[in-house]
């Protein structure tokens, strides 16, 4: 079976071979193995005791986001600019894990999002802060997570597609705000927003599917701007970008789809962000549901339905649950590095994508079976039926002022 | 997560300061039910404090400066403190040159910031002067070859103001570091790509250097992935070059087992089997068994792609031998 889950022995047999060539690259990647190898042999040792292993800790990650979501500690002053980004990444892991926070936080929630609303449309990443296109989209998908009316009735939408001219360039990209710096990261907030909002139109996003098109490069990801090299992070907001538009006619997804592959790591199981660089548990997501959506592209391209993704779902899961996990809660880029609640969101998103894959298939989880998450949206990151009701009810309410550019 | 500089003892909060008596400060107001509250230092609220203050009031002044480089060094992602400090340099005509020497220092300090580098480019663009860009690039790829917003910075000066003229030697100093460096890889593409053009001359000029390295390292996608990325403007495409085809197969008959190698003849196949072009070989039979092999073997952690081409070739297959018995038939038919 192509989804079982891997043996020590095999582990240890893919390991790195530096051909007498050691370079800074091959020794980072030599360390990172060394410990990783240490966990999984541990892993091998506990769970022959414990059938119930790997075991995603649920509990202990609920109540840290939920602290979170209230008082964050010192060494998040940091993040002071990207407060909206925190509640986004915390209500979408409550989310994944089941456990939301009750009726009366959400609606805190909901009033201080109205606080980062920019009186020229928008949100900041905190009250009084510029809009920015990375901050807007965070709280437009937090308020969908919420899914109230109350959440929904609280986006001024006129000012909030004003805004999104504000930073569209004649060429079709976008800056991430007013005469900031312009990226892919850009084109792919804004189309996600006006998708989820209903202010798109297509004057809006005139000449941008071939801009991001041309974000793509010669191995086959695409990069933050034309030139640059492949990045996870990217090339999920480039072939996002591209599905929202209904335009990934335009890229060459067969030299995607095997840069994604590659990207995989033999050992670790998790994936890297651009080639030859280390694991890197964010990727779970970045790297991981850019597969749903290849398949969804490739089943219409070849008129034939392609019901799994194309990378290894189990090797992924054990990397999350047996390498990524902090036992205080929260978890990691790779073993040794401190928590966060950004690789907790994106380390969970990429645990769910592992383990539903497409959705057409039944869900593949490794370890317990109250591992299962709830599934996610590939193309925004919010569950699939939060996306539905949120885009619906802005069908169903336009926008005050249509769009006279 | 830096400190940010709580050991300074000589700090006198703003509210304290003589000078700045006339400004009320107005603290973060986050509505009736505050959440992700962050715990900020005294420090840290005491110039946010401030700093809202004149933002409100929209003050352009000297003192405003060295406010927002106060803000800054608390907290060097605030992009609406750098947006603030941009619009104070245009104000007060402050002089640009001491503002690069600032922004090296912070880019110093937090080499991987989208806001520092930003600000850095914009006073490049206010000056019209890329003297220093590529030293200040280079520094920082010194201490991180893989810097993406070092290596984005750099590209821009260099597309911007034509700087290819050295940068190819800069790239092969890099790859002679590190050959696995697949950002430096990505910079010869971009040079060439931009600068030297994809002549017959230069793209065989590139696939010798190309090959010299994977016969260094065979196991290393990097140089794999760029020997690929020419041939994309090599007329002859990836099954048409005898120097490349005729190397993989020398490989390949001295053992070397490495996934890059078996899924590039792979590739090669399938260009052959597009352009009518197969031989003994480069077919579909032979990309059949290497993706069983890769499946199996040799890149066990990709065998669902794997199969998945697999599949895709086993098509190539039937349909060439339903083309052959075709022409069977037709022969017969005479």
């Amino acid at each position: 079976m192509e989804n079982q889950v891997r043996c020590y022995n095999d582990i240890v047999s893919e390991a790195f071979d530096s051909e007498d060539v050691k370079t800074d690259t091959s020794i980072d990647q030599i360390y990172v193995e060394k410990t990783i190898l240490k966990l999984y042999k541990e892993f091998e040792k506990n769970s022959s005791i414990d059938p119930d292993l790997p075991l995603l800790i649920k509990e202990v990650h609920s109540k840290l986001l939920k602290k979170c979501l209230i008082n964050l500690p010192k060494s998040y002053e940091c993040l002071d600019a990207s407060r909206t980004w925190i509640i986004y990444w915390i209500l979408h892991s409550l989310w994944i894990l089941n456990d939301m926070p009750d009726h009366e936080t959400l609606s805190a929630v909901v009033k201080f999002l109205d606080q980062c609303q920019h009186e020229d449309g928008g949100y900041g990443g905190g009250p009084r802060q510029y809009p920015h296109l990375g901050t807007t989209y965070a709280a437009v998908n937090a308020l969908s997570i919420i899914g109230t009316d109350e959440a929904y009735d609280s986006i001024d939408r006129s000012s909030l597609q004003r805004f999104l001219w504000t930073v569209r360039d004649v060429d079709g990209s976008f800056a991430l705000h007013k005469d900031g710096e312009q990226d892919i990261r850009g084109a792919y907030c804004a189309i996600s927003i006006a998708k989820m909002t209903n202010t798109y139109t297509e004057a809006l996003f005139d000449k941008t599917a071939e801009w991001i098109v041309s974000c793509q490069t010669y191995e086959g990801g695409f990069a933050g701007c034309p030139g640059m090299e492949a990045h996870g992070g990217y090339a999920f907001c480039g072939i996002a970008s591209l599905a929202l538009l209904n335009r990934t006619q335009l890229c060459d997804i067969d030299s995607l789809l095997r840069w994604s592959v590659n990207r995989q790591m033999r050992i670790e199981g998790g994936f890297q962000g651009r080639t030859n660089k280390l694991v890197d548990g964010c990727y779970s997501f970045w790297q991981g549901a850019a597969f749903p959506i290849i398949s969804a592209i490739l089943s219409k391209d070849n008129k034939e339905l392609i019901e799994t993704v194309l990378f290894n779902q189990s090797a992924l899961q054990e990397y999350i649950l047996i390498c990524c996990q902090n036992r205080d809660g929260g978890l990691i880029d790779k073993p040794g590095k401190p928590r966060d609640i950004y690789h907790t969101c994106y380390g969970l998103s990429g645990l769910s994508v592992a383990q539903h894959g497409t959705g057409v298939m039944d869900p593949y989880v490794v370890g317990s079976p109250s591992n299962e998450l709830n599934r996610v949206h590939p193309l925004h990151n919010v569950a699939p039926h939060l996306v539905y009701n949120s885009v619906h009810y802005f069908i169903r309410h336009p926008p005050p002022v249509k769009d006279k550019n | 997560m830096s400190d940010c500089g709580d050991s300074d003892v000589l700090w006198i909060p703003y509210k304290e300061r003589p000078e700045w008596s006339d400004v009320t400060p107005v603290p973060e107001d986050d509505g009736p039910n505050p959440v992700v509250v962050i715990a900020h230092s005294e420090k840290f609220e005491d110039v946010y404090d401030y700093f809202r203050a004149v933002l409100q009031s929209n003050e352009k002044s000297e003192r405003v400066l060295h406010l927002t480089k106060d803000a800054l060094e608390l907290n060097p992602a605030n992009y609406t403190v750098w947006q603030y400090r941009r619009d104070l340099l245009k104000h007060l005509n402050t002089d640009l040159r001491t503002e690069l020497d600032y922004v090296e220092a912070v880019i110093k300090n937090s080499p991987k910031n989208y806001q520092v580098w930003h600000h850095r480019r914009v006073l490049v663009e206010w000056l019209q002067d890329p003297t220093m860009e590529l030293e200040l690039t280079g520094d920082a790829l010194l201490q991180d070859p893989k810097n993406y917003h070092a290596w984005q910075h750099r590209q821009w000066a260099i597309k911007t103001f034509g700087l290819y003229e050295k940068e190819l030697d800069f790239v092969d100093n890099l790859i002679t570091d590190d050959v696995r460096n697949n950002s430096a890889w990505n910079q010869r593409y971009f040079v060439v790509n931009n600068n030297l053009g994809w002549s017959d001359l230069i793209c065989q000029q590139e696939v010798c250097y190309t090959l010299e390295k994977i016969n260094f390292v065979k196991n290393n996608e990097s140089a794999w992935n760029y020997l690929r990325g020419l041939l994309i403007h090599d007329k002859r495409g990836l099954s048409g070059n005898a120097v490349i085809t005729s190397f993989c197969e020398e490989l390949y008959k001295n053992k070397c087992r490495s996934p890059f190698l078996l899924a590039f003849i792979i590739d090669v196949c399938e260009d052959a089997i597009k352009k009518k072009d197969t031989n003994c070989f480069h077919n579909a039979d032979r990309a059949v068994e290497l993706c069983q092999a890769l499946a199996t073997r040799y890149d066990k952690i990709r065998s669902k792609y794997w199969n998945y081409l697999c599949e895709r070739y086993k098509k190539y297959q039937s349909e060439q031998l339903s083309n052959d018995n075709k022409t069977n038939d037709l022969i017969i038919d005479e």
